[in-house]
């Protein structure tokens, strides 16, 4: 017996109705109740069939065209699986999004610090990979999947995939090297540079320089007062807060600003582009590490496939080399090639002992009085 | 059946179609959004179901909400009454026009075929550091430095006048089509003057057109959140943004729920004072 389709379904429907072997009472009843059963059975679909396609989430811009040249369109052609890519503008916004789909409709992400990781996990959207499908996991660098593993019980819902800094970014035509290093993150509220400084709308973000601009520990913060007195300067002296990698890009680029905190991959691009903007990371710079983050419900074989297709050496370093970050592969157990070498925050030991990561407990713990604090501070209060 | 009682049901079969859509996307996701107003966040994002008043509590009291609201209202006034001081002679002369009036108004709805994003961002070429009008000012010898022109409340009103302008002049060309040119002519034949004819004649004559307009345009400008977040500064901040910074930001869709059903009811309130006074026929008029 062959199987129908709904739209033969309605087809053969129609045709029986325009014969007038059907009344049209029944043609509508039969058509709504089609409809009716099709929107039931759609959300259930991928659970009952094989799979053929995967989404994935990332950050947009050079990060995805970097991905889908050099992972997604070849892992397509290897095993069949189409690779669906949508993009978000920051890890909050997608995880909104994925508290109102249903399971199995976002698969893997593309996440940004473990603090994220972590609040994935307390709304009990991780999983638990097989990692003995995933046997390129063994030249990640230990230290970046030992994080992971802390917040989940010793099990991983993602692999670490890239990691870089969000340090200080700055026109030379307007700021010296010589002032950078002299002022550091203190030049995000420097008067001198009034109406062309900038900042990201991210609350963490703001607070680590904060910490940072007022000499304290930003995984410590003790002077809270004084770090919100620092966003508020920064806040007064600020043309304004961007909200995406390319809108970071755009405001550098056209000189509408001449300093603001960036994310180094972004800052190396527009150095390749010709642009003379320096880039610097202050002593406790904020060093962060993304990972491939597989949400609870997707079908696991298929995603864990495409990790390890993505952790694979020859497709990790080629997105890394076109997103600009460093990937998590251990320099010391892969060869990197010519370029990872030198780009921002890359450490050849495989240690990172000299970056600062957020701590997750400490920043989750004050992420909902903080959050919503910057929300009004951003806003003059 | 009677014929009677079948043509009384016809209209309410025709619309069954929009009225379920209206029902099932409009009615049921507010509904979804008041119970959600009495839930709480927890610390880890999770929702806490219950009956909590917590959020309507700040919501209604805490200050800072009410001072954005009433920043955003002013910012829709502003931008009202600009789009109907620039909309009127517009419309106006759209309506007047003789033999290119189809022109005239397809070139009034042509922005619509751009997206509003785009068409918000394009101020940034306009008026950034680098872009064309402090370049031509530059180049003119008018200014010797660029002049910092963007992301502050003014462009914000500006990106606000330009997507809501053609609402207003669509809204009074169809109140000013509907006036026999005769009255003002008919004004002067009695010693009113061009000016004295429009004044008192045209004028309180297109006035329903004029409000329906301003209504339209005063509500889309209150809800919006894209405009002060592309063309805003810091503190350029709107009520829309509260609501999407709850939700997307903070995780808190209690309190998001609560601060959107507040500006629902303030523009409810908007929408029911017109209502009373000039009806909804107008604006449907205008509309369509």
């Amino acid at each position: 017996m062959t199987k129908m389709d709904n739209t033969t379904r309605y087809e053969r429907l129609r045709a029986r109705y325009m014969n007038g072997d059907l009344d049209r009472r029944s043609f509508l009843g039969l058509l709504g109740a089609a409809g009716a059963a099709y929107g039931l059975v759609t959300p259930y679909r991928a659970l009952a069939q094989s799979v053929s396609q995967v989404r994935f989430d990332g950050w947009g811009g050079v990060v995805s065209e970097a991905l889908r040249a050099n992972a997604f369109d070849p892992f397509t052609a290897k095993t069949g699986i189409e690779v669906v890519d949508g993009t978000f503008g920051g890890g909050d916004e997608f995880l909104s999004r994925v508290k109102a789909s249903q399971e199995g409709e976002y698969n893997i992400a593309h996440l940004s610090g473990v603090f994220d990781y972590a609040r994935y996990h307390g709304l009990g959207l991780t999983t638990t990979l097989n990692e003995d499908n995933i046997p390129n996991l063994q030249n990640v660098i230990p230290k970046l999947v030992d994080v992971f593993r802390d917040v989940t019980d010793g099990s991983l819902s993602c692999v670490p995939y890239d990691y870089g800094t969000t340090g200080l970014a700055y026109n030379r035509k307007h700021i010296s090297d010589e002032e950078m290093a002299e002022k550091g993150a203190r030049i995000l509220i420097d008067e001198a540079h009034k109406g062309k400084i900038a900042g990201w709308s991210d609350w963490r973000t703001r607070m680590w320089y904060a910490a940072l601009q007022t000499d304290q520990d930003p995984n410590n913060i003790t002077d809270v007062d004084a770090a919100w007195d620092a966003v508020r300067a920064h806040r007064d002296l600020a043309l304004k807060y961007w909200g995406s990698g390319a809108e970071l890009m755009s405001l550098l680029a056209e000189e509408e600003i001449h300093v603001t905190e960036g994310w180094s991959g972004r800052i190396y691009a527009l150095q390749e582009q010709g642009h003379d903007i320096g880039y610097m990371d202050p002593p406790n710079g904020f060093g962060w590490q993304e990972c491939m983050f597989v949400i609870k419900g997707s079908p696991l074989e298929a995603c864990e496939e495409l990790l390890n297709f993505m952790l694979a050496p020859e497709t990790a370093i080629a997105v890394a080399e076109g997103q600009n970050y460093p990937p998590a592969l251990d320099p010391q157990k892969v060869d990197l090639g010519d370029k990872i070498p030198t780009l921002p925050a890359f450490d050849p030991s495989g240690t990172l002992d000299g970056l600062t990561f957020a701590d997750p407990a400490y920043w989750n713990g004050n992420e909902q009085d903080w959050s919503k604090t910057f929300g009004r501070v951003q806003k003059g209060y | 059946m009677s014929v009677e009682a079948r043509e009384a049901r016809q209209p309410w079969i025709l619309l069954s179609p929009a009225l379920s859509a209206v029902a099932l996307l409009l009615f049921v996701p507010l509904l979804f959004i008041v119970v959600y107003s009495f839930w709480l966040r927890t610390s880890t994002g999770a929702d806490q179901v219950g009956f909590y008043l917590d959020n309507w509590q700040e919501a209604l009291t805490d200050a800072f909400y009410r001072d954005i609201l009433l920043n955003t209202l002013k910012i829709a006034g502003i931008t009202t009454l600009v789009c109907a001081v620039m909309g009127y002679p517009s419309a106006y002369f759209i309506a007047r026009s003789r033999g290119n009036k189809a022109m005239l108004l397809l070139l009034l709805m042509l922005p619509f075929w751009i997206s509003y994003i785009i068409r918000t961002m394009s101020w940034i070429n306009i008026l950034g550091v680098s872009g064309a009008l402090n370049s031509l000012l530059l180049s003119i010898g008018l200014i010797g430095e660029p002049i910092q022109m963007l992301y502050n409340e003014v462009t914000v009103i500006l990106g606000l006048v330009h997507f809501l302008l053609p609402f207003m002049v669509l809204n009074i060309f169809v109140s000013l089509d509907g006036i026999d040119t005769t009255l003002e002519d008919a004004a002067t034949s009695l010693g009113a003057t061009r000016w004295q004819a429009f004044l008192q004649v045209t004028l309180p004559l297109s006035l329903p057109g004029l409000a329906a307009g301003g209504l339209l345009c005063f509500v889309l400008g209150a809800g919006t959140y894209i405009t002060p977040l592309v063309l805003g500064g810091p503190t350029d901040a709107m009520f829309a943004n509260l609501v999407f910074e709850a939700i997307i930001t903070q995780l808190n869709w209690p309190l998001g729920s609560a601060l959107s059903l507040m500006l629902l009811a303030v523009l409810a309130v908007l929408v029911g004072i017109y209502n009373r006074y000039l009806g909804m026929a107008q604006l449907m008029k205008g509309l369509g």
